[in-house]
Formats: C-alpha cells, sequence, structure tokens
C-alpha cells in the first residue's frame, strides 16, 4: 500500500525495508535462484519467439475487445453461468456482495486472486458481515497480519517461518514451531473445516475463453480446486484483459506463465470450467457460477496507443523478479497492490495518481523488467510516461523545469559546465538545480567520491588530436565515423574520448566530431521532461546530418542506446523528423561493438600485459542494445586475464538521475556491485559508460580500494601494439 | 503395432515419467488394472501410507480443525470414476485388507482419505501432466481430498504437449457443463521462505502408474 505524501515520505518508508536485514537476505537469494530456475526451464523453449506470438495475439484482441466479451458471455450463459459487467472496483464489489445476499452465503472462501485485491473485495464483504477467508497459504497469512501481498505471485515472501510460526499460534491458540513442514500442515488442516463450511468460493480466473465460454486457472496449491468444488456458490472475478479467443491462446500463454513465474514447467494444477458442473451442496445438485467482469481502467488502457500493451500482462510478476530495486526494498515499496514494473504502471490506472506518481520515479531504467516480460511490454518507457503524464497533470518541480530551460540551450548547459570547473562544489541547497545538471553534484552522495570537472573538454582536444594523427593517418580512411561524447565525456571523462580516438586513428578511422552536438537527452527523459526532451534531440539530429558518415559511435552505453532505440519514437509524430531520426539512429553504435564487430580488432593487435580483468556490464549495453560478447572478447584479445563476476549484467545503482533521487537505493546496489568486484581477485575493473565509471570509481575511492576503474577504450588503447 | 509407432509411444512415455519425476511424482509401469489395484492396496497397506489420523492432525490444531480430524475411523480408498466391474475388482481387495473402497459420497469424508484412485484421461509428456476429465463431483473430490493419490495412465493416452491435447480438450469443453484438471506432481507451496512442501491442500503424493496398452 502507498500512503507516502511525498518523495521525502517515501524514501523514509524504503529505508525501513532497506534496515529489514531478513527481507534483504530473502530477496536477493530469490533473486539469484530465480534466474537459474527460470533459465532451466526455458532450456528447450525459443523464449523470443513466444513472448512475440504472446504480443501479437494479445495486441489481435484489443480491437475487437468487446465483441470477444459477448462471445464469452454468451458461451458462458448458455452453459448456465451468470455474466455480470463491472465499470468499476465499487461496481465489482457489490455485485459479489449481492450474489451473498440472494445466496444467502453467510462463509466465504477464496484462492488467490490479485484482481479482488485490486478491488479491496475483503472489505465490501466484511462490511457486509460475511467471514471471509483466504485459502491460498500466503494470502491467508497476510489477511491474517492484515496485510497487501508483497509479491504477485510469492504474497508472503517478506516474512520468516518465526513470524509466521507466532502468527498462528495466535490463531490456534496453540504453541507452533518455527518449522515450516509443520507449519503447512497446521494450514491444511486449519483451512478445511473452513472449506467443510464455506457457502460461497471465490476466485480470479487466468484466461477467460471465448470460443467455450470457459475459465482457466492456474494453481499450485489445490486450493482453488476446493473453492471451486465445495461450496454451492462459485463466483469468478477477473479482469477484461483476461479474455483470449481460444484455447490456442490459452495455452500458449499457459506455456510462458509458469515458466517465467517460479521456474516451473507448469504448475501442480490448471483448472479449467466450462458452465455450472455438478454441487451436491446445491438443491438442485448444479453449482450456482457468476463471471464479475471487471473494467475498472483497462477499456480506458485498451484505447491508449501506448498503453494497451499493458493487456499482454499475464501477471507473472517476473519483472519485480528481476528488478534491483524490488530486490531492495520489497513489494511494500515497489507497488501499491500490483507489484513490480507493472504495478508501477497498473497503480496508476487502477489506483489514481497519486498512488502513482512517487513509485514511478522509483524505477532505475536498467530495462531488465523489459527484458524479461513475458508479453515483450516495454516497461520502463510506460513507467516514464506515466511520469510524464503526471507532471504535466500536477505540475512539474522546478528542478525538473530548470533542467529542462537549461538542457535546451547548449551553449548555456555547455558554459554551466564550463563555469562548474572553477566552483567544483555544489551550487544550491536542497532543491538546487545544480544538483540535477551533470549529475555530479548531490547532497546525500557520500557513498561515492564525486569526479570533477576536467580542464578542457574532449570538445576543446579534438582540433589538436585531429592535426597529431592527420599524417598518419595514411591518405585512404578504412571507415568514416562521427563521435557523440555525451555531456559525461566530453566535460568531465575526455581522456577517455581521446582513448578510442587514438585506438580508432591506429585503424584508419576518419573521424569528426559535431560541435553542435550537446546532452543525448536521457536525463531529460528520465526526469519526466518529455517535451524538453524531443528539443534536444531534433538539436543532436540536425548536428549530425551533414556528417557524410557510416557510423555515429558513443563511448557511452546509456546515450547509445537513447539515440538508437528512442529518438525515432520520440520524433515518431513529427513528418519533418521521423525519417531523419531513423536514418541517424541506424548508424549509432557502441564501442566495443564498433571495435570489434566493423574494425575486426583481434588479439594481433594489442600487446597484453596479463593483468587480471573484470567487467561490469551497463544496463543499456546488455540489455539495451544487446550487446553481450564483444566487450568480453575485446579484453580477453587485449591479453588480459579476464575474470567474469557474478551478476555482471546487473545494475551498478546509477541510474543518471535515479542516484540523485533515491540515494540510499543507490549506494546498496552498489555495495553488492563492488562485492562482486572484488570477489574477482582483479586489478582493473572495465565497463563501456561513463555513467557506470562515476559510480564504480567513486565508490571504490570511498572504499579505500586500490581497483583501477577504466573505459574499456581506455584499456585497449594502453595495450595497443602501435603508438600513436 | 508397427515398430515407429512403439518407437514413438516409449519416446512419450519415458519424457513423460522423466518429467513428472521431476515433480516428486511416483511412475511406474503396471501390466494391467489389477496390478493398479493391487499397488493401491498396498500402498494403503504399507506402513505409514494409510493411517487413521490424517497428516496434520497430529500437529497442534484450533479446536473446530481438530474436530474434523475425528471424522475418520478407517482406512478409506476412493475410487468414483471406475466401471462397476473395476469397482468391484478394487472393492474386494480393499475388504480383504480391511480397508473401506468408496464409489460416491465423498462429502461425507472431507475430513480426508487416504487414497484416491482414478483412471485419466490423457497425459502430456512435455511437462508430465494427467488430464483428468472431471464433472463429476465424487471424481473431483477423490482427488483433492485424498492424501495420496494414484492415477493410471494408458501409454497410448500420452500425447507431445498441450497443443496436441488441445482438440480432445475443446470437445470436453463443448459438452457442458465440464470441469477438466490438468495434475502435476502433488500439491505444492513455496509460500513460506520459498521453502517447497507438499501436500498443502491437495495430496501429499501423486502416483502414476503407467498401464501398458
Amino acid at each position: 500500500m502507498q500512503d507516502a505524501k511525498n518523495l521525502k515520505e517515501y524514501r523514509k518508508e524504503m529505508q525501513e525495508s532497506l534496515d529489514n536485514t531478513f527481507l534483504r537476505q530473502t530477496l536477493d537469494t530469490f533473486a539469484v535462484a530465480y534466474r537459474a530456475g527460470r533459465a532451466k526451464a526455458f532450456a528447450e523453449i525459443d523464449v523470443g519467439g513466444l513472448v512475440a506470438e504472446i504480443a501479437a495475439a494479445k495486441d489481435g484482441v484489443l480491437p475487437r475487445l468487446m465483441e470477444l466479451y459477448d462471445q464469452f458471455r454468451r458461451n458462458a450463459e448458455a452453459a448456465g453461468v451468470k455474466v455480470h459487467f463491472a465499470r468499476d472496483a465499487d461496481e465489482a464489489n457489490a455485485i459479489i456482495a449481492g450474489i451473498a445476499q440472494e445466496t444467502g452465503s453467510k462463509k466465504i472462501v477464496k484462492s488467490k486472486s490479485m484482481t479482488a485485491e485490486e478491488t479491496l473485495l475483503n472489505h465490501t464483504l466484511e462490511d457486509h458481515g460475511l467471514e471471509v477467508t483466504e485459502t491460498d497459504l500466503g494470502e491467508w497469512i497476510i489477511q491474517l497480519r492484515h496485510e497487501g501481498p508483497s509479491h504477485m505471485v510469492m504474497p508472503a515472501i517478506h516474512l520468516s517461518r518465526y513470524q509466521i510460526g507466532d502468527l498462528f499460534s495466535d490463531v490456534t491458540g496453540a504453541h507452533q514451531e518455527p518449522d515450516i513442514e509443520k507449519l503447512v500442515k497446521v494450514a491444511r488442516r486449519e483451512l478445511r473445516s473452513k472449506f467443510a463450511e464455506a457457502d460461497m468460493g471465490v476466485t480470479g480466473a487466468n484466461f477467460a475463453i471465448a470460443e467455450t465460454g470457459t475459465i482457466g486457472l492456474v494453481t499450485n496449491e489445490g486450493n482453488a480446486r476446493l473453492v471451486t468444488t465445495l461450496p454451492r456458490v462459485h463466483v469468478a472475478l477477473l479482469g477484461i484483459d483476461k479474455l483470449v479467443p481460444s484455447l490456442t491462446d490459452a495455452l500458449r500463454i499457459l506455456k510462458v506463465l509458469p515458466r517465467n513465474a517460479t521456474g516451473q514447467h507448469i504448475t501442480s494444477y490448471v483448472t479449467w470450467i466450462t458452465g455450472a458442473n455438478e454441487c451436491a451442496a446445491a438443491s438442485d445438485r448444479k453449482k450456482e457460477i457468476h463471471f464479475v467482469i471487471l473494467d475498472n481502467g483497462r477499456l480506458e488502457m485498451a484505447r491508449d496507443p501506448l498503453f494497451s500493451q499493458v493487456f499482454r500482462c499475464v501477471r507473472c510478476g517476473a519483472c519485480a523478479n528481476v528488478c534491483p530495486v524490488y530486490r531492495l526494498v520489497g513489494g511494500h515499496k515497489m507497488g501499491h497492490i500490483y507489484i513490480g514494473a507493472i504495478g508501477l504502471i497498473l497503480t496508476y490506472f487502477f489506483h489514481g495518481p497519486d498512488k502513482a506518481k512517487n513509485l514511478v520515479q522509483n524505477c532505475i531504467n536498467c530495462e531488465a523488467c523489459k527484458d524479461i516480460c513475458a508479453g515483450g511490454i516495454d516497461l520502463p518507457r510506460l513507467i516514464k510516461q506515466i511520469h510524464v503524464r503526471i507532471q504535466d497533470q500536477q505540475g512539474h518541480p522546478l528542478p525538473s523545469l530548470l533542467l529542462g530551460q537549461v538542457m535546451k540551450n547548449r551553449k548555456l548547459f555547455h558554459t554551466l559546465l564550463r563555469t562548474a570547473k572553477w566552483a567544483q562544489r555544489p551550487v544550491a541547497g536542497d532543491d538546487g538545480f545544480m544538483r540535477h545538471l551533470p549529475m555530479m553534484f548531490f547532497k546525500d552522495h557520500d557513498f561515492k567520491a564525486l569526479p570533477a570537472v576536467a580542464d578542457q573538454p574532449f570538445r576543446d582536444r579534438f582540433p589538436g588530436l585531429q592535426q597529431e594523427t592527420a599524417q598518419r593517418q595514411g591518405p585512404v580512411p578504412r571507415v568514416k565515423a562521427a563521435l557523440f561524447s555525451g555531456c559525461v565525456q566530453d566535460f568531465v571523462y575526455p581522456e577517455q574520448m581521446e582513448a578510442a580516438y587514438r585506438l580508432f586513428a591506429d585503424h584508419r578511422v576518419a573521424m569528426s566530431f559535431p560541435m553542435a552536438q550537446s546532452c543525448c537527452g536521457l536525463p531529460l527523459q528520465m526526469m519526466g521532461e518529455a517535451k524538453t526532451s524531443r528539443e534536444v534531440a531534433i538539436q543532436n539530429i540536425r548536428a549530425f546530418e551533414r556528417e557524410n558518415v557510416d557510423y555515429v559511435v558513443t563511448l557511452c552505453a546509456s546515450c547509445a542506446s537513447h539515440l538508437k532505440h528512442n529518438y525515432p519514437v520520440l520524433l515518431g509524430d513529427d513528418p519533418g523528423m521521423q525519417a531523419k531520426a531513423r536514418a541517424f539512429a541506424a548508424k549509432v553504435i557502441d564501442f566495443s561493438s564498433f571495435a570489434h564487430d566493423v574494425l575486426g580488432l583481434k588479439a594481433a593487435d594489442f600487446a597484453g600485459d596479463g593483468k587480471a580483468a573484470t567487467f561490469h556490464a551497463p544496463c543499456h549495453l546488455c540489455r539495451g542494445l544487446g550487446v553481450h560478447d564483444a566487450p568480453r572478447a575485446l579484453l580477453r584479445d587485449a591479453g588480459l586475464d579476464y575474470r567474469e563476476a557474478d551478476e555482471s549484467e546487473v545494475c551498478c545503482g546509477f541510474g543518471g538521475t535515479f542516484s540523485a533521487k533515491f540515494p540510499e537505493l543507490s549506494a546498496e546496489l552498489l555495495r553488492k556491485k563492488l562485492d562482486h568486484v572484488e570477489a574477482t581477485g582483479a586489478g582493473l575493473l572495465l565497463t563501456d559508460c561513463p555513467g557506470c565509471i562515476m559510480q564504480l570509481r567513486g565508490g571504490l575511492k570511498k572504499r579505500g580500494s586500490d581497483i583501477v576503474v577504466q573505459h574499456t577504450a581506455e584499456a585497449l588503447a594502453a595495450r595497443k601494439k602501435t603508438t600513436l | 503395432m508397427t515398430e515407429t509407432v512403439t518407437t514413438r509411444y516409449d519416446h512419450l512415455a519415458t519424457r513423460f515419467a522423466e518429467k513428472a519425476r521431476a515433480v516428486s511424482a511416483i511412475v511406474e509401469p503396471v501390466a494391467d488394472l489389477d496390478a493398479a489395484f493391487a499397488y493401491c492396496v498396498d500402498l494403503c497397506g504399507r506402513q505409514g501410507a494409510c493411517r487413521i489420523t490424517v497428516s496434520g492432525c497430529d500437529e497442534s490444531l484450533s479446536p473446530p480443525a481438530d474436530s474434523l480430524c475425528d471424522h475418520k475411523h478407517d482406512k478409506i480408498v476412493a475410487a468414483p470414476g471406475l466401471a462397476p466391474d473395476q469397482f468391484a475388482a478394487l472393492a474386494a481387495r480393499c475388504t480383504d485388507q480391511g480397508m473401506a473402497c468408496l464409489r460416491s459420497g465423498m462429502r461425507a469424508h472431507l475430513a480426508g482419505v487416504d487414497i484416491g484412485f482414478t483412471l485419466a484421461e490423457m497425459g502430456i509428456a512435455e511437462t508430465g501432466t494427467l488430464v483428468i476429465n472431471c464433472p463429476d463431483e465424487d471424481l473431483r473430490l477423490a482427488t483433492m481430498l485424498s492424501e495420496y493419490h494414484v492415477c493410471v495412465l494408458r501409454r497410448s493416452t500420452i500425447v507431445e504437449d498441450a497443443f496436441a491435447a488441445e482438440g480432445q480438450l475443446l470437445k470436453y469443453m463443448r459438452k457442458t457443463p465440464d470441469y477438466t484438471a490438468f495434475i502435476t506432481g502433488a500439491s505444492r507451496t513455496a509460500d513460506i521462505e520459498r521453502v517447497l512442501a507438499l501436500g498443502v491442500h491437495g495430496p501429499l503424493e501423486l502416483h502414476i502408474l503407467l498401464l501398458e496398452d
């Protein structure tokens, strides 16, 4: 549940989670075990193909959603089911309370339903004097504790056996040992008596199949089977997004859902119910069945050109399983009722902007969720877009506005950066915009040392480099490339650009550096400043459009991913710019791919020293651009003793402006990352993103470590055979 | 049966057994139904398998949960899905061993029965899944309320994956009302500290008897 009024309160709540050692340990173990389990479950399957099929099938449903609903309703009704449509949560709850009243039901058993959590159904039923018992073990536990779920699939993952032992001691009035096997058996017996007495059973549904009027339930414990069999009345509450045209569609989702959720090939039980089945407890031996189909913001979502992809969500919870922020703070802080990346989005549509406004800022944009999503939903982008909508509705905070104003004026921005060289101190207080500028000067940043602005930015060094190398490059260049530096490498780490320049020059790359280039605009995107983000994109495309080059090379993975994937989207509806944006994006390439794949650098080009080295894979390199092998191959070829670190593709905690908004979380992610790095025993840590370098270097310096952090370009340039 | 067909059956049965065992099901071959009945009665007779108290009743419980435990007095095998002659054969074996054998009236045994004995319609090799068509309430309850579930699966009914079962599933779903179950392994939970525990609401063990046919 999200009750924090502002970001400050929200941060305080998260600190409580960070201090919860049990939670932290549980989620750490889970994150690592989940990755291995999932990989095993998908071993024989083309995941990408399956996800694409699910996405296409779900998207195909949207234009004929109401038609499918009618078909589903007709088939279900023909088989003896009563079908209701509820516009919102209150209406759904009132319908279900009404059914309980009409059927004289007093006691209700429920199996797990996120949709019923969404409508807060239990509250309404209890207000009507009904006894409601959750029968899924995890749901029962949190019901007894008066809590919401902390994970969509494992609702009580935040609790220990000791807490549950104490809880069950209270419930049974008898002492219970903290023995999981025994506690499960106690729940089995306690709940069996609830099943025996219940008049009405309430479930959700994973599928509603239009061609037959069937619902499908995917469960492990077997409680849903008892809930749908023993009581004389059955009510299933399901979102309209659960409609699928055919059994084929349901089976396709079933193939991915358990594998992505828990690494199971299939759950213990999948139950297909069509029509009013036999029920010996009913007077006519026929069960009374009601399907309540819920809108609650879903139809608005289905009509939205961008957000309609949310319909592809199968509620597997995988986006939480891989989220580095969820792993730190748990579901109660990473969602309102729905958890994880999809939770941040659904909260906005189902529960409104006030519940979502803090949550949507808590995305580090590492794209781990997008990478794992069973429906191929572009979750980070949707989260950012909600942030934009909320800011447009509720007003932009001052720092964000100022950032926008500064960034869209390149000369002003660059002058400020040059001035910062003389200041080298935080300029403003609590909300001063300088803190948000190049992400260098922040309060609460004592977990890492901050870099100083360089004496001479790369743009000022470039003409000299050109002169120095002109004669030695030979008359005919192999490749023509324009360099995109990004602000950090231009003004803070120009030596990284210089290293790449010298390496490329050796391999006869003709290079240019358009001086009108500016920040890529990703920080603006992260701050929810959509309008200025577009303006900056246009400036950059214009700056490069007269360059007659084969490639636009950048050493910053985040810039590369933003230029390549976001520019065409940002300008997709601008008739004058869309083609230019696509042409520009097509030329963009990251440093390692350019050096390895285009230039074909190999072992013979280097004189290695066998130094032990490890690599941190920037989020926007490994997931954003899908580059995994190139940098590692280059390091091996350069003659380094390459050692792969654990979780090398997990975020370092930088996340641009994220580390300014949530320094506590950023520091924790960094701590984990550096522990893994140190465990390799490498003296050299390499990566392909200046933001990551800033984070990693700062953290290691703070630790007093002598591990050297460099851009891959620097490590390669230092070991190249020819000297220029 | 041609050689290729035999090979294909072998391949599917092997894969089915491997996948079912991976989720803790016990898979045994049986030559005929009579051997399956013998297995069932033997399982119930074995030390510890059939006990007068059902699982959980040894723990400290609240008075209502504890009183439900008092309802069970016999060793019980429930086999509601059998044809009359099949049931008679199983019941005779049960009576010999002093066990009750039920064909209906499962609601009188909500506290639990020792063994639910059923026949599956199909098996799905990809996941080691049993398909049981159970619009009959007693049959459904036998698979839910039993401590152990013993299910006979004809080897010839095993298909490669769920999509290969689709035509048959649609036939069930179109003959309304219908209740069809996919059952894979025993009832399980990992809701406490993600530690796997079997038998939370349904059977603690699933025994699959692969019938040669």
